[in-house]
C-alpha cells in the first residue's frame, strides 16, 4: 500500500517534471540574472548598490513619481468606470455571459500598438475630437503629449481588464441573496453598501492588479501618447537597455520597480487566484 | 375557533411577457396557519410567495396584509420574512452577522440583538455557532441558520421557498419535524412553497394545489388526499389509479365496462367521469368474489407493503397490500364503494390545466 | 424609465470608447492618402498592396506561427502541470503555481528583459527560438488557469472506475478525464494565442536583430509612419476574428436553444 502511494508520488513528480524545470530555466534563472546584474558593477563585477540608488537621481525619480501617479490615476478612473457599468450589465441579465465577455474582449484582436496610434487620430491638434468640437463651437482640447493622454491610454488599454472581473463577481451573486437583505429590511443603498459591494470586492482587486501593474510599467503608451516628452520608470528602463545599453543600470532600476509591484500586490491583498486573466474568461 | 385571515391576495395575474404565469388567483391565509403551496415546477407557486414576499409586484389584482394594501410596498418594508431556495445566506459574513443583519438595520441595542441572536440559535439548535461562516457549515446547518435569520425578526409570517429542496432524505425528514416544532413554538404562520407532497402532507394545515397558474384544490391534507377534485390533484398527490369511467346513475359507476357501486351521486346519466382510486384502496380476493378479475403482472417488495401490478379489464391496476399474491396469481378486485373518488372530467379553462402529462 | 435609458447610454458611451480606435483604423485602410492624417478619397488599394508587400507577410507569418507554436507548447506543458498539482501536497503546490504565475503578475518589461540577459549570457541566438520559448513561458499561466478549475470539478471516482474496469491509467486518463477537461484546455490554448498574438513587450526585448513579428514592426514603423498596408491587415484579422466568433456564438445559442427544447 505504501509502495503504490511513493510509486504515484513518483509519476507526478515524473509529470510535473518538464514545466517545473521550463520554469526554473525561464522563470527563476532570469529572474536571478536581474538580479545578479543589478547588484553588481558594470565595470567588474562587483557587489554594489549604486544601481539601486539610479532611482534617487532626479529624472529617475520624477520617472517613477509620474509614472505611480498616473497608474494610480488611471487605476481609480478604471474602477470609477467599470463599476457602474458592472453593475448595468448584470441588471440587463444578459443569458450567456459568453456574450459581454466578447464584447469587451474583442478589442484585443487588432494589434494593440495600432489602437493606442489610432488615439493619435483622435486626440491631434486637429484630430477628430477637435474637429467634432470646433463644429459645434466649442472650445478645443490639447490633449496629445500631455500626461492627461498617457492616462487615456492606460484606460483605454486596460479597461477591459477591470470590467470583466468585476462584472463577473457581481454577475455571480445570487440573486437571492440580494432578495434575503431586502426582506430582511434594508434599503436600495443599505444592500449595496453591506452586501454586493463586499461580496464583489475579489474581483475589484482582481482589476486593480490587472490595471495597476501594466499602467505601472509601460513604455510603449507613453512612447506613443507622450511623443517624448513624458518620461516614465518603464520608458527610462527600456532606454538602459535599448539604448544605453547598460544592463546593470536597467537591472537595478526593474528591482526598484518590482519591488513597488510587490508593494502594491500586498496592499490590495493579492491572492492565489485573482492573478491577471483569473477572472477574465 | 375561526382564526382572523391575515393574508388576502385578491384576483392577483402575473404575466412575463405573454406568458400567463398566475390566472385571477384568489387565496387567504388565516392567522397561525400553516399554508403550503404544492405543485409542478412552473406551476406558479413560487411566484405566488415572490408577490407575497414583495419581490415581485402582480399584474394584476392586490395583496391585503392585516388589513392594509401592500401590493405597492417594498420587500424592506413588509412584515414578512423569507427563507430562500438554496439559503441565500451572505457568504461574507459570520453566521452571528448574518443572524444579526436585519435587527442592526433597524438598529436595535447590541444587547438585545445578542440575547437575539443566543436565542435564535438554541431555537435552531445550533449554539455556539456564532462565530462560524456559512461556508463551513452543512446543507442542513445552512438552512436552520437561514431560519434563524429570518424568525429574529419576530415577523408575523415566515415564507419558505422549498427550504428543504438540496438537503437529503433522512435530513428532510428531520428537518420537517423541526419546522413543525418552530411553528408551534413562535405561533406565527407558515407559507410553505414544495413540489415534494410528501413534505406537504406531513407538515400542513392547509394544502393549495396549484398547477399551469391555477390553483387545483384547496383543502387540508385529509381532504386533498382523499378527496381529490381532479385528476392532476389526483395524480400529483401519492399514487393512484385514475380511470376512465362512465357515471351510470346515482351510486352506480362503470369503470372498464364492469358496473362498480360507489357513493357519489348527482353527476346524472350516462356521464363521462374520472375516478380515482388509491391503490391501498384495493382488496385482493378470489377472482370470483371481485367486482373485476385479472392476473397479477409483477410484484415487489416495499417494506411497508407489497406493490403488486393487476391486469384487469385491460388496465394494470396499482395495489399496495400486506398480503402478497404471486406473480400469475388470478385475483379478484373489490373496491369499496367509499373508496372510489369520482370526478367531472375537465371541461373548462381552469380544469385543462389538470391534463397534467408527466 | 429614465435610469434605463441612462443606464443604456452609459453601457454605449463606453462601448463606443473601445471601438471608437477601431473604426479609426478600418477607416485609415480605406484612406487613398499615405498620411493618417489626411482623407484622400475611398480606395481599395491597400489590400491588393498588402499581399505584395513581402515584409509584412513574413512578419504576419512569423507572428501567427510563434502564436501557434508557443500556444500549443503552453498548453502542453501548462496542462501536463496543472495535473501533477492536482494531486500534490499542499506545498508543493501553493510553490509550483506562484512560480508559473509570476510571468502573470509580473511586469512584461521586467519579464522581457529577464529573458534576454539569460538568452544573450548563455549566447544563445536571439531570434524566432527565443521569442518562441518567451512566449510559451508567459503563456503557461493562462493555461493553467483554464485547466486547473475544470481539473478540480473532475470526478476522480470516475477515472478510478476505469482502473477498475481494468484499463490502463494512460488510457483511462483519455478515456475519462481528458474529455471533462477538453473545454478548459482549449480555452487556454485559444488565450495563450491570443495574448502571444497581441505580445509587444517580450517579442521587442527578445526578438534580437533579424526577427519581426507584427507589433515590432508597427513599433518601429511608429516614428517613420505606419504603412497603410498594416491598417488593412489588422483590419482584415479584426473582420475574420469578429466573423469566427458570431459563428461560434451563433452555434452555441443554438446548441443551447435545442438543449431548452428537450
Amino acid at each position: 500500500m505504501r509502495n503504490k502511494e511513493t510509486k504515484r508520488r513518483q509519476k507526478n513528480a515524473l509529470l510535473a517534471a518538464p514545466c517545473s524545470l521550463w520554469m526554473i530555466a525561464f522563470i527563476i534563472i532570469p529572474l536571478l540574472m536581474i538580479v545578479y546584474y543589478g547588484l553588481t558593477k558594470r565595470e567588474d563585477g562587483s557587489l554594489t548598490l549604486e544601481n539601486l540608488k539610479l532611482i534617487a537621481d532626479p529624472i529617475n525619480r520624477r520617472a517613477l513619481w509620474l509614472s505611480l501617479k498616473l497608474s494610480i490615476i488611471s487605476t481609480i478612473v478604471c474602477v470609477l468606470l467599470a463599476y457602474p457599468l458592472g453593475l448595468m450589465l448584470r441588471g440587463l441579465k444578459i443569458k450567456s455571459n459568453s456574450f459581454i465577455v466578447l464584447v469587451f474582449m474583442l478589442p484585443m484582436w487588432m494589434n494593440f500598438l495600432l489602437r493606442t496610434l489610432a488615439w493619435l487620430n483622435i486626440l491631434e491638434n486637429n484630430g477628430i475630437l477637435n474637429t467634432i468640437l470646433k463644429t459645434l463651437r466649442l472650445p478645443t482640447l490639447h490633449i496629445i503629449n500631455t500626461p492627461t493622454a498617457i492616462i487615456l491610454g492606460m484606460v483605454y488599454n486596460f479597461l477591459p481588464f477591470m470590467i470583466l472581473p468585476i462584472y463577473n463577481t457581481l454577475e455571480k451573486i445570487d440573486e437571492n441573496v440580494i432578495n434575503a437583505a431586502r426582506d430582511l429590511g434594508a434599503n436600495g443603498l443599505q444592500t449595496f453598501f453591506k452586501i454586493i459591494f463586499p461580496l464583489s470586492i475579489p474581483g475589484v482587486i482582481s482589476g486593480i492588479t490587472m490595471v495597476f501593474v501594466p499602467s505601472l510599467t509601460t513604455f510603449v503608451i507613453s512612447n506613443i501618447l507622450g511623443g517624448s516628452k513624458v518620461l516614465l520608470i518603464g520608458n527610462v528602463i527600456e532606454q538602459q537597455f535599448q539604448k544605453l545599453n547598460n544592463w546593470n543600470s536597467g537591472s537595478g532600476l526593474s528591482l526598484v520597480l518590482m519591488v513597488f509591484i510587490l508593494l502594491s500586490m500586498a496592499f490590495v491583498g493579492q491572492d492565489e487566484n485573482t492573478g491577471r486573466g483569473a477572472a477574465t474568461w | 375557533m375561526e382564526q382572523k385571515k391575515l393574508i388576502d391576495l385578491v384576483h392577483i395575474t402575473k404575466r412575463y411577457g405573454n406568458n400567463v404565469v398566475i390566472d385571477d388567483l384568489n387565496l387567504y391565509i388565516r392567522e397561525n396557519e400553516f399554508l403550503t403551496l404544492l405543485g409542478p415546477s412552473g406551476c406558479g407557486k413560487t411566484t405566488t410567495l415572490r408577490i407575497i414576499g414583495g419581490f415581485e409586484t402582480p399584474d394584476e389584482g392586490k395583496v391585503i396584509f392585516d388589513g392594509k394594501d401592500i401590493t405597492k410596498l417594498p420587500p424592506n418594508e413588509r412584515h414578512l420574512n423569507t427563507v430562500f431556495q438554496k439559503y441565500a445566506l451572505f457568504t461574507h459574513m459570520t453566521i452571528a452577522e448574518n443572524i444579526a443583519f436585519g435587527l442592526k438595520i433597524k438598529k436595535k441595542s447590541k444587547q438585545y440583538i445578542k440575547d437575539k441572536i443566543k436565542y435564535a440559535l438554541k431555537l435552531v439548535n445550533l449554539d455556539g455557532y456564532e462565530n462560524r461562516m456559512p461556508d463551513s457549515l452543512s446543507g442542513g446547518q445552512q438552512q436552520r441558520i437561514a431560519i434563524a435569520r429570518a424568525i429574529v425578526n419576530e415577523p408575523k409570517v415566515l415564507l419558505l421557498d422549498e427550504p428543504l429542496g438540496a438537503l437529503d432524505l433522512k435530513l428532510r425528514q428531520d428537518m420537517q419535524y423541526e419546522l413543525i416544532r418552530l411553528k408551534n413554538e413562535l405561533g406565527i404562520t407558515f407559507v410553505y412553497v414544495t413540489h415534494d407532497q410528501e413534505e406537504a402532507l406531513t407538515m400542513s394545515d392547509t394544502i393549495m394545489v396549484m398547477n399551469q397558474g391555477y390553483i387545483q384544490q384547496i383543502g387540508t391534507p385529509e381532504d386533498i388526499y382523499n378527496e381529490p377534485e381532479n385528476a392532476f390533484v389526483a395524480d400529483f398527490i401519492g399514487e393512484s389509479n385514475i380511470l376512465d369511467a362512465v357515471m351510470i346513475k346515482d351510486y352506480t359507476v362503470r369503470i372498464l365496462g364492469v358496473d362498480f357501486p360507489c357513493d357519489s351521486a348527482g353527476f346524472g346519466i350516462n356521464k363521462p367521469v374520472d375516478v380515482v382510486i388509491r391503490p391501498e384502496d384495493i382488496d385482493l380476493v378470489a377472482p370470483e368474489e371481485g367486482t373485476i378479475s385479472g392476473q397479477v403482472t409483477s410484484l415487489i417488495f416495499k417494506g411497508v407493503h407489497y406493490e403488486m401490478e393487476v391486469l384487469a379489464g385491460g388496465y394494470e391496476w396499482l395495489v399496495h397490500s400486506t398480503d402478497l399474491s404471486a406473480v400469475g396469481t388470478n385475483v379478484g378486485i373489490r373496491v369499496d364503494p367509499y373508496d372510489i373518488q369520482v370526478m367531472n372530467k375537465p371541461e373548462s379553462k381552469d380544469e385543462e390545466a389538470a391534463n397534467y402529462e408527466e | 424609465m429614465v435610469k434605463r435609458i441612462s443606464q443604456r447610454i452609459y453601457i454605449a458611451l463606453i462601448i463606443i470608447f473601445l471601438y471608437a480606435p477601431i473604426l479609426v483604423l478600418i477607416v485609415l485602410s480605406f484612406n487613398k492618402s499615405k498620411s493618417r492624417s489626411k482623407w484622400g478619397g475611398f480606395t481599395f488599394d491597400w489590400y491588393k498592396r498588402l499581399f505584395q508587400n513581402e515584409n509584412i507577410l513574413n512578419a504576419l507569418y512569423t507572428t501567427l506561427l510563434i502564436a501557434l507554436l508557443s500556444a500549443l507548447f503552453a498548453t502542453i506543458l501548462g496542462t501536463t502541470l496543472a495535473i501533477a498539482l492536482n494531486h500534490m501536497r499542499r506545498l508543493p503546490k501553493a510553490v509550483l503555481s506562484s512560480i508559473a504565475n509570476i510571468p502573470m503578475l509580473n511586469a512584461e518589461i521586467v519579464t522581457g528583459i529577464s529573458m534576454m540577459l539569460l538568452f544573450i549570457a548563455i549566447d544563445f541566438k536571439l531570434g524566432f527560438s527565443s521569442v518562441l520559448i518567451a512566449h510559451i513561458t508567459f503563456n503557461i499561466p493562462y493555461v493553467l488557469l483554464s485547466v486547473a478549475p475544470k481539473l478540480r470539478q473532475t470526478n476522480h471516482s470516475t477515472y478510478e472506475a476505469a482502473l477498475d474496469l481494468g484499463a490502463k491509467p494512460l488510457y483511462a486518463f483519455f478515456k475519462v478525464i481528458f474529455p471533462d477537461i477538453f473545454p478548459g484546455i482549449l480555452s487556454g490554448f485559444l488565450m495563450a494565442f491570443t495574448m502571444s498574438l497581441d505580445d509587444f513587450v517580450i517579442s521587442h526585448f527578445t526578438r534580437g536583430a533579424e526577427v519581426q513579428t507584427l507589433s515590432t514592426k508597427i513599433y518601429t514603423e511608429t516614428r517613420k509612419g505606419i504603412k497603410p498596408e498594416m491598417y488593412a491587415l489588422s483590419t482584415l484579422m479584426f473582420v475574420s476574428v469578429l466573423i469566427l466568433l458570431i459563428l461560434i456564438n451563433h452555434r452555441s445559442a443554438h446548441a443551447e436553444k435545442e438543449k431548452t427544447i428537450k
